[in-house]
């Protein structure tokens, strides 16, 4: 219980700092926004091919702009001093992990949903009516790069290079998610969308492994 | 010295004998020909490489319980031969693919596995140059070391079920497969002399990140006085 408290309060602060300047929602969405422009400027995609292949496009995007917005995670408290100080005020550590994926998923769930009206005007992709099912995609998908991404991000906080650091970390992880999250886009743009279900059990493994991982190693990441 | 010098001949001498076993005791494969004797270095190496892969996780599960420092000089070590192994795979693979496939690469699911494997393990090694303190080198990069491994079967899975069209293990592969009596004892020797170089190197690479931790702390004491 002591956990769900803290990480409500945790979650809280997060929200209200990102809310507060809004620096890495502005910074994501006028990222995803450029990698639209790169793609139909160097590929001048038809129509068809710009259905065959936005779904993948649709997830580089989120992926380049998730190891963006993970930067500042932790490399935030750093800054200001203040890891030590949250590390004291929860009972377990997993509380901190916990409220900063929590918040790190919902920015890029929100991002994602921004840019998808966007992504359906520019490339002629109906998704309107595969809504529900494509915000359970990509919830399930965010969290899986939000766990792995708040991991590394504790960790590139103490390199050198940290910048750079943490594509290097993630982007080989999240194969998984990137393979199976694009085939599951893919199905529900279809014609005739359908359900990927194997794919959506491969995003749920994925999650829940490295959440069990997190919940079990996460807490060495934050020692002095 | 002697001792691994004299260790070093044997397995020098053991590596001979395999690859004569491979190039003129196993017979020459029916439709690939005299290309398909790369075979016994490609899949003992990627087997081998796997081994020293494993060795890394359980390293860095042990530093993690421990925080003995020599589970982190067992975890870079294996680490670093299993990704020059890992390099033995990704070159002898595409020489072997041309003239059998017609190309050099294709992203098929065992590649695309071996390729991400070869990325996850240098970015651990790229992580632990890029962290400077020695305790927390170890422990920032055995929580990697474990995320990494931990990956490894999600993304076998991932991409088997992505694009199901490799072809079938010939090894091991259930009824009708399997190798030819002569090319089976070439291949399992040509494993356990790659293996015991694997063996070997690693056992160099851990004395040598031993030695450059006392190094390092010598230096750190002098900087001290």
């Amino acid at each position: 219980m002591a956990l769900l408290s803290n990480t409500a309060v945790l979650l809280g602060k997060e929200l209200r700092t990102e809310f507060r300047s809004r620096e890495l929602l502005t910074t994501t969405v006028v990222f995803v926004l450029l990698i639209f422009m790169i793609f139909s400027i160097t590929f001048h995609p038809t129509t068809t091919e710009s259905q065959q292949f936005g779904p993948g496009l649709l997830w580089v995007a989120f992926l380049f702009a998730a190891s963006l917005m993970l930067q500042p995670c932790f490399l935030r408290e750093q800054a200001n001093d203040t890891l030590s100080a949250l590390r004291l005020s929860v009972s377990d550590p997993f509380a901190i992990f916990f409220a900063k994926l929590t918040a790190n998923t919902f920015f890029l769930l929100l991002t994602e949903l921004l840019m998808l009206p966007f992504f359906a005007g520019f490339f002629n992709v109906r998704v309107f009516a595969v809504l529900p099912q494509l915000i359970v995609v990509f919830f399930l998908g965010s969290l899986g790069i939000a766990i792995p991404g708040t991991a590394f991000s504790a960790i590139c906080a103490q390199a050198r290079m940290r910048e750079l650091m943490l594509p290097l970390l993630l982007l080989p992880v999240l194969t998984p998610i990137l393979i199976a999250t694009t085939e599951v886009t893919a199905a529900l743009l279809q014609p005739e969308p359908s359900m990927n279900f194997a794919g959506l059990a491969i995003i749920t493994g994925f999650d829940v492994v490295f959440l069990t991982a997190l919940w079990l190693f996460g807490e060495y990441l934050l020692e002095e | 010295m002697l001792k691994s010098t004299l260790k070093a001949s044997i397995l020098f001498v053991l590596l001979a004998v395999t690859a004569y076993l491979a190039f003129y005791y196993a017979p020459i494969e029916r439709t690939m020909g005299i290309i398909q004797k790369i075979f016994y270095l490609h899949v003992s190496s990627a087997l081998s490489s796997f081994v020293a892969f494993s060795v890394c996780f359980y390293a860095n599960l042990r530093y993690v319980f421990t925080r003995q420092a020599k589970s982190d000089w067992l975890g870079v070590s294996a680490a670093e031969v299993g990704l020059a192994f890992i390099f033995v795979v990704l070159i002898t693979g595409p020489i072997w693919a041309h003239p059998v496939w017609g190309i050099w690469w294709t992203w098929s699911p065992r590649l695309t596995l071996t390729f991400v494997l070869g990325l996850l393990y240098v970015s651990y090694l790229l992580l632990r140059s890029m962290i400077e303190e020695p305790d927390k080198r170890a422990l920032f990069s055995a929580v990697f070391g474990i995320f990494a491994f931990l990956d490894v079967p999600l993304v076998y899975f991932s991409i088997r079920w992505w694009r199901d069209q490799h072809p079938t293990p010939v090894i091991m592969g259930g009824p009708g497969s399997g190798l030819e009596p002569r090319m089976r004892v070439s291949y399992l020797l040509m494993w356990g002399a790659l293996t015991g170089l694997l063996i070997l190197l690693m056992n160099a690479r851990y004395k040598l990140e031993a030695l450059r931790a006392s190094v390092e702390e010598l230096r750190r004491e002098a900087e001290v006085q």
